[in-house]
C-alpha cells in the first residue's frame, strides 16, 4: 500500500510540477517560451566550468579504489569495528558513500543481491544510501561552479555529517528492525 | 584544506599502488577517470538547462511566493543573515523542496544556481562564505522525505517491502542533516579565524 503510493508519487512529482509551473506561468500572462529560453541559456556555461573540478577529483577517487588504499583502509578498520558490534559488511559503503555516487550505489546493490534486501544488512544499506548525499561530489560541482577555491570547514562539515548518518542508520535499524 | 587533501589521496594512492603491485593500472585509471568526469558534466549540460529554464518560470511567475511561505522558517533559521526576497533566499528554497520531494536531477540545478547567488554577496569570490558552508552541509546530507533511487533498487531486489526503510531513512537524514548544520556553526568561528590570518 505505502509502496504503491511512494512508487505512484515519485513517477508525478515532476510531471505535475512542470504542469503546476507552465500553467500558473501562462495565467499570469508570461511569455513561457521565452522565458523559458531565457532561463536555460546558463545551462551550458555552468556544466562546461565544472569539468576541470570534476577531473580533478574523479582522479584522485579513481586512484584511491584502483590502487587497493582503499581496501587497506577497510581491512584496518574491520577489527576496530567489530569490538564495537558494527558488522563489517557494512564498512565499504560507509567509506564509499561520501567519495562516489556510482561506487556507493554499486556497493548497496551487491549488498542487497548478497545478503537481500530485508535481512538487517540490507536494511542498514539501504538507510545509509539514501540519507546522505555523496559529500565530495556536491563539494567540487557547486564549489566549482562559482569558482571558490577555499573551500574552509565544508568538507569537515560534509564529512561528520555523513558519519552521523552511518551511526544514526545502524541505531535506528537495530531499534526499528533489530 | 582541499589543496592537501587532493594532494593526500593522490600520493597515498601512488604509494599503496606500487606496495599492492598495482602501479600499472594507475595510468589507466587516470584517463578513464577523467573520461568520467567529462561524461557526467555534458550530462548535466540537458538537465541544467531544462530545470534552469523552469527556474526563469518558478521566478517570474511569482510561484516562487509559494514555496517561500511554505518553507520560510526553516530558510530564517539556516540563513539568518541573507535578505528575505534576494535570488539566493529564492534558488535556497527551490533546491531545499526538490530534494525534499526526491528531484534529485532538479535539485543540483536550483543548488548550483543559489550559489551563483550567494557569490554575489560574498566579499572574498576566492573562498567560501558562512551561507555556502551551511548550504552545502544541508545538501550533502540530502534532505529527502522520498528516497527514490534506493525504493527502486530494493523492488529490483525482490524486496517484499521495498518501502519499510522510508521511516528509517528519513530520522538518518535528520540527525545527518542537523549534525551537519550544528558543526557548521561551531566550525565557523575556527575556520573564520585561519582565513584571517592568510
Amino acid at each position: 500500500m505505502l509502496q504503491s503510493i511512494v512508487q505512484t508519487m515519485a513517477a508525478w512529482t515532476i510531471p505535475v510540477f512542470i504542469f503546476i509551473i507552465l500553467l500558473y506561468a501562462a495565467a499570469k500572462k508570461i511569455d513561457v517560451f521565452t522565458t523559458f529560453i531565457e532561463g536555460a541559456q546558463e545551462g551550458f556555461q555552468t556544466s562546461i566550468t565544472l569539468i576541470p573540478y570534476l577531473v580533478a577529483m574523479l582522479i584522485a577517487i579513481g586512484l584511491l579504489r584502483a590502487s587497493g588504499a582503499i581496501d587497506l583502509f577497510i581491512d584496518l578498520l574491520t577489527p576496530v569495528l567489530a569490538k564495537l558490534n558494527v558488522p563489517g559488511e557494512i564498512l565499504p559503503l560507509a567509506i564509499m558513500r561520501p567519495l562516489s555516487g556510482s561506487g556507493a550505489l554499486g556497493i548497496t546493490a551487491e549488498i542487497l543481491e548478497h545478503f537481500g534486501p530485508d535481512s538487517f544488512l540490507g536494511r542498514v544499506a539501504s538507510t545509509m544510501q539514501g540519507s546522505t548525499d555523496t559529500t565530495l561530489y556536491i563539494l567540487t560541482v557547486y564549489f566549482g561552479s562559482v569558482g571558490i577555491r577555499r573551500t574552509r570547514h565544508a568538507l569537515a562539515v560534509g564529512l561528520i555529517a555523513d558519519f552521523a548518518a552511518f551511526v544514526a542508520s545502524l541505531v535506528v535499524c537495530t531499534l526499528v528492525f533489530g | 584544506m582541499i589543496n592537501f587533501i587532493w594532494l593526500g589521496m593522490i600520493i597515498c594512492s601512488l604509494l599503496v599502488a606500487v606496495f599492492t603491485g598495482k602501479i600499472e593500472t594507475v595510468t589507466e585509471t587516470v584517463f578513464a577517470s577523467a573520461e568520467q568526469a567529462v561524461t557526467i558534466a555534458f550530462s548535466l549540460i540537458s538537465v541544467l538547462t531544462f530545470w534552469l529554464g523552469m527556474m526563469k518560470l518558478i521566478e517570474k511567475s511569482g510561484l516562487i511566493n509559494w514555496v517561500m511561505k511554505l518553507l520560510r522558517p526553516l530558510v530564517a533559521i539556516l540563513f539568518p543573515r541573507l535578505p528575505k526576497n534576494h535570488p539566493a533566499t529564492q534558488a535556497i528554497l527551490m533546491n531545499l523542496s526538490a530534494n525534499l520531494l526526491g528531484m534529485g536531477s532538479a535539485a543540483t540545478p536550483f543548488g548550483l544556481k543559489a550559489m551563483k547567488e550567494l557569490q554575489t554577496l560574498n566579499p572574498d569570490p576566492q573562498t567560501a562564505s558562512d551561507e555556502m558552508c551551511t548550504f552545502l552541509a544541508v545538501n550533502t546530507s540530502s534532505m529527502t522525505l522520498i528516497p527514490t533511487t534506493v525504493i527502486a533498487l530494493r523492488a529490483a531486489c525482490g524486496s517484499a517491502n521495498p518501502t519499510e526503510i522510508v521511516g528509517t531513512t528519513i530520522i538518518a537524514t535528520f540527525v545527518a542533516c542537523s549534525v551537519g548544520v550544528i558543526s557548521e556553526r561551531l566550525l565557523r568561528k575556527v575556520s573564520g579565524h585561519r582565513q584571517g590570518r592568510k
